[in-house]
């Protein structure tokens, strides 16, 4: 009998060597003579075991990792195709308590398909919500997503149902979808491993918002900087043409939808939607004011859908189960689950996802495991690069949208990046103003130049130039950037800024931050 | 001094992978970020000499596309080494230790972010974020991500990520 093997051909398994580990399994079994099929999937987002190997053992999977490409010739040994033990070895991998103890709902299948397979897909019950969908009007697509209480999880949580029912109600007869798979932020991948580990969910997730408001084209724009994600979707794409779920002919129903994939360039800029638009549109990724809304006039000008990977992947799994199964999970107005992503100075870094409610300290004790370097953990950033640094008095707050604005921080993307106490706060916080000016688009001056300015007056801070005037100027300036911004770049870098004085004040050499004037 | 047999043969290229690119989209809009990254890809870099020729082709003004490959990161009118050495500066591989992890780099190269070594063989760049977080720090040598680098270890990854000339 051939023995299958998995091996994650995920981006963050192959830095960890995937690729050898692969082809030494291949190697090792020719030599022996054992027949072994090595199907490569997603990833299980248990970094810090990648490469993780799996092999089908008596109905569960076994688990071994970090398993070197040096390794194999012993898992042989310790045959390892059917279960043996091994000092790499962690048992059934569903056992294992990281991944035991999440709601894996939209990352049902990450991990454990082969990514490139249709029939795997469609064995995990992939296009039955499409097929669904289809014997639907647009509207009563668009409230079941109203229903399910899907909130944008790209970062603003903005109701999903309101977004889709406004490009509805926008009379024109060509509109577009558009997937933001512009995952810029540090500490964020989820998108990645959908788009590497489950592509034809974010594709099906595209059809049904194409019907929902009769949209016949879509584009991914994805980050250069996810080559692999970019091959896994142009297959997926090609597939699914061959198919019949992309085409001008969906499934015989008469419906069609077409998509492509397009790249971006490298700037962070233009994972804000309006910039991501004109990027789209072959131009520089100047954001555009709002209103207009891009559900009102979005993609030349048209009505368009622009969603986020993981909110239109969570299409899907509404339309197959029904909008009741997905509100079943979370908490107030944080509805269904979010794939926290937990990195940085931590133990066990990757992918956690679970209804919305677990408290950040969960995250970063019991999943996380605290700090890789075993010291106390200072500081988390949450949201990414724009989100606030929360101290440890407030570990406590529940992973939820509402609770998260209430200690004016953000849950953004659902990375949470943590420091150890050797984080100098003030050097975190001149670099999100250096960030800020180096990914600036410059169409508006509090971000264009702002930044620039909270670089030099942080600068004078931490070198005690004027310390007591310069903490009240960044007070001023902070308070400009976040009111007098354009977009989301320059109108949220305060908040890692001013967060990071406030909770920190000793790392600037601050006394008594109540007299600073900060805007929150 | 402007060589005008090379800058027309590079047009030349420059112009037929344009059309090679147009080719595959299905939608011509917005066509020039695809054709920006076919002519980087083959040519190493978008040399400004070719930029009157894409302009026109797409009826695009000299400024607009000139704008647009100057706004972008991936984008350059000069080439690259032959490896590209990229040491991700983003919060998460801070916090493990990314700047000791690009010192270490930018000693064993000898150049300091966006500096070509003197062989032409590697150029070095600061990436914020390859999505490898939960693996920090990282480094991408040649378009390959490595996770958990230590300063100790770039060198010698470098190394390996060597292209031929």
């Amino acid at each position: 009998m051939t023995a299958r093997v998995f091996v994650p051909r995920d981006s963050g398994a192959l830095a960890m060597g995937a690729e050898s580990v692969a082809a030494a399994i291949r190697d090792e079994a020719g030599r022996r003579g054992e027949p072994v099929d090595v199907v490569r999937t997603g990833s299980r987002g248990m970094y810090w075991l990648e490469p993780l190997v799996e092999v089908d053992a008596g109905g569960s999977r076994a688990a071994y990792g970090p398993v070197a490409a040096s390794d194999v010739a012993s898992l042989f040994d310790a045959g390892f195709l059917a279960g043996g033990a091994h000092a790499l070895g962690h048992g059934p991998v569903e056992a294992i308590p990281y991944f035991a103890n999440q709601e894996r709902v939209t990352f049902a299948r990450v991990g454990i398909v082969d990514p490139w397979s249709l029939d795997d897909y469609l064995d995990t019950g992939g296009f039955k919500g499409l097929a669904n969908a289809l014997s639907m009007g647009g509207a009563e697509i668009v409230d079941t997503v109203t229903e399910s209480g899907l909130r944008g999880r790209g970062g603003a949580a903005f109701p999903t149902g309101i977004k889709w029912k406004t490009a509805l109600d926008a009379p024109s007869d060509v509109k577009y979808v558009v997937a933001n798979a512009d995952e810029g932020d540090s500490g964020t991948f989820s998108d990645r491993m959908v788009m590497e580990g489950d592509p034809f969910m974010l594709i099906e997730g595209m059809i049904i918002a194409g019907l929902a408001i009769d949209a016949r084209e879509g584009y991914i724009y994805l980050r250069s900087e996810y080559p692999h994600a970019h091959e896994t979707l142009r297959r997926a794409i090609a597939t699914a043409y061959d198919h019949a779920y992309l085409g001008d002919d969906i499934l015989g129903s008469g419906r069609a939808f077409h998509l492509d994939v397009r790249l971006g360039a490298g700037a962070y800029i233009c994972g804000e939607e309006t910039a991501l638009l004109e990027s789209l549109e072959g131009k520089r990724g100047m954001i555009r004011p709002r209103p207009p809304l891009p559900a009102v006039s979005g993609l030349w000008g048209r009505p368009t859908i622009l969603n986020n990977v993981i909110t239109l992947a969570s299409a899907p799994l509404i339309f197959e189960k029904g909008a009741a199964y997905y509100k079943d999970y979370g908490m107030g107005r944080s509805r269904g689950t979010l794939p926290f992503q937990v990195s940085g100075n931590i133990r066990r870094g990757g992918l956690v996802e679970k209804a919305f409610g677990l408290t950040l300290g969960d995250l970063l004790y019991d999943f996380g495991g605290g700090s890789r370097t075993g010291r106390p953990i200072r500081a988390v950033q949450v949201g990414g690069p724009l989100g606030a640094y929360i101290p440890e008095s407030q570990f406590d707050t529940p992973l939820d949208y509402e609770a998260f604005s209430g200690i004016r921080a953000m849950l953004g993307h659902g990375g949470a990046v943590a420091f150890d106490d050797t984080v100098d706060m003030a050097a975190m916080a001149r670099f999100a103003m250096d960030f800020c000016a180096e990914e600036s688009c410059g169409k508006c001056t509090p971000c264009r130049i702002g930044s620039t300015r909270g670089v030099e007056v942080i600068d004078r801070i931490r070198a005690d130039a004027d310390r007591s005037g310069n903490l009240r100027l960044l007070g001023d300036l902070t308070d400009l950037m976040l009111y007098g911004s354009l977009c989301g770049l320059g109108g949220l870098i305060p908040y890692p800024v001013v967060s990071a004085l406030k909770h920190f004040p000793e790392d600037f050499g601050a006394e008594d931050v109540k007299e600073l004037n900060l805007p929150f | 001094m402007p060589d005008p047999d090379t800058d027309a043969t590079r047009s030349a290229l420059a112009l037929k992978l344009a059309d090679a690119t147009l080719e595959t989209l299905r939608d011509p809009r917005g066509a020039l970020l695809p054709i920006l990254h076919a002519i980087q890809e083959e040519m190493g870099c978008i040399p400004e000499s070719v930029i009157p020729a894409v302009a026109e082709r797409l009826n695009l003004t000299r400024a607009e596309v000139y704008g647009v490959v100057t706004f972008y990161a991936d984008f350059r009118t000069e080439p690259l080494g032959r490896s590209v050495v990229h040491v991700c500066l983003a919060e998460s591989c801070q916090a493990l230790g990314s700047a000791a992890v690009a010192d270490a780099a930018k000693a064993h190269l000898g150049v300091d972010f966006e500096g070509t070594t003197a062989d032409g063989a590697f150029t070095l760049r600061k990436v914020y974020c390859l999505g490898n977080c939960a693996l920090s720090p990282s480094v991408m040598i040649g378009g390959d991500v490595h996770g958990r680098v230590s300063p100790g270890a770039v060198g010698e990854l470098i190394e390996a990520g060597r292209a031929g000339p």
